[in-house]
């Protein structure tokens, strides 16, 4: 007996959820397996579109794939369905996860545990920061923006919300400016 | 109350976090500025988990985050508040998709979003690094200098940050674990 397609759409996306270490890119080739190669659900070359997308809207990357995957099959629903399938399996580890440690966090060989885990997390953030440094940080303007925007948080408070709105609105002009050059 | 404050702080995460997971920490850490729910300090905690478990980065961190709030419900509305913004963005931009990608307005758009959201999450991790890795609580003027500085904690860090970068191809749940280990081992 087929399946209902929105609980196919959940129980796919949540077994990609479940399965997918680390996020966005790392889901890529468990993707290409479940939703080109199984289901045709999508060529390879729509999956790298919904990627490229993916990256260009707000939010997470991971969850943007699954709901335009979801859409495209089965229209809102079905985006309602691939997401809340992408997002269930987070739910019930993480919230297990989280009980846990807060129940056993009062004992010294978690505390250091958690000591040397965050030195390490530290480290993993630095990598990260220095990879979207290469990535986007290709000339003056975005540099200025990169250190202004890292400024106006660490020693100002200024809200994270209104520098992206601005850093939006000031790509936005260098890009007229730079148009009306040429 | 709490649900309504909930959604409205993870909708704004969705809707300004961009480029994947990482670029959820600013939003985090202004919450954890604004709000009871949890510590900045926290943040790491959360973000290991949320690294080394499946899923997401992004909506790991705000489950977590959420769950620290208010339990379980705390949990889902964070991450349904999270997701909110994408589907209806996405809904809308899948009608136009062509239009929207080469839009120049939207490339330059990026332009400028990639390096901000790169300077939020290094403005928002600093305050955090340096409870990490120095004894802030110590300071009392320059010539405490020596007794702030945490030197196992701070040389753990470079020989980590140096083996992340020499072995890039290894999972971040190894350094994790490693780093759990050492934590115990040498008690820090």
């Amino acid at each position: 007996m087929p399946l209902h397609p929105y609980l196919e759409l959940f129980l796919t996306f949540a077994r990609v959820g479940a399965c997918t270490f680390g996020g966005g890119y790392a889901m890529l080739p468990l993707l290409q397996r479940e939703v080109v190669d199984a289901r045709h659900w999508a060529t390879e070359d729509e999956l790298m579109d919904y990627y490229a997308i993916g990256q260009c809207t707000p939010g997470v990357i991971a969850v943007n794939v699954s709901t335009f995957i979801g859409y495209k099959r089965r229209g809102i629903t079905g985006a309602i369905a691939a997401t809340a399938g992408m997002v269930t399996p987070s739910l019930l580890i993480i919230t297990t996860i989280a009980a846990f440690i807060q129940r056993f966090a009062h004992l010294p060989v978690v505390q250091h545990a958690l000591a040397g885990v965050r030195i390490a997390v530290c480290a993993l953030v630095l990598q990260a920061i220095i990879k979207m440094i290469k990535k986007g940080v290709t000339d003056l303007p975005t540099a200025a923006i990169l250190l202004l925007t890292f400024a106006a948080v660490a020693f100002f408070g200024v809200s994270p919300v209104l520098m992206i709105v601005l850093a939006a609105g000031a790509g936005i002009a260098i890009g007229l400016i730079r148009r009306r050059r040429t | 109350m709490i649900f309504l404050q909930l959604f409205w702080e993870f909708f704004k995460t969705g809707l300004f976090a961009v480029g994947g997971g990482m670029a959820t920490i600013p939003f985090l850490k202004d919450i954890a500025q604004r709000y009871p729910w949890f510590t900045p300090h926290e943040l790491l905690d959360m973000l290991a988990v949320s690294e080394s478990t499946p899923g997401p980065i992004g909506v790991n961190t705000a489950t977590y985050a959420g769950f620290r709030a208010a339990g379980l419900p705390g949990a889902i509305t964070a991450t349904a508040s999270l997701v909110l913004p994408s589907v209806i963005i996405v809904i809308l931009v899948s009608r136009a998709l062509d239009r929207f990608r080469d839009s120049s307005l939207v490339q330059d758009g990026f332009y400028g979003l990639r390096p901000a959201s790169t300077g939020l999450i290094l403005g928002a991790m600093l305050e955090v690094f340096a409870a990490s890795l120095l004894h802030l609580d110590r300071w009392g003027g320059l010539a405490t200098l020596s007794a702030v500085i945490d030197l196992p904690a701070l040389a753990f860090f470079l020989l980590m940050t140096l083996a992340i970068r020499k072995l890039p191809r290894l999972h971040p749940i190894l350094f994790i674990l490693i780093g759990a280990v050492c934590g115990v081992l040498l008690r820090f």
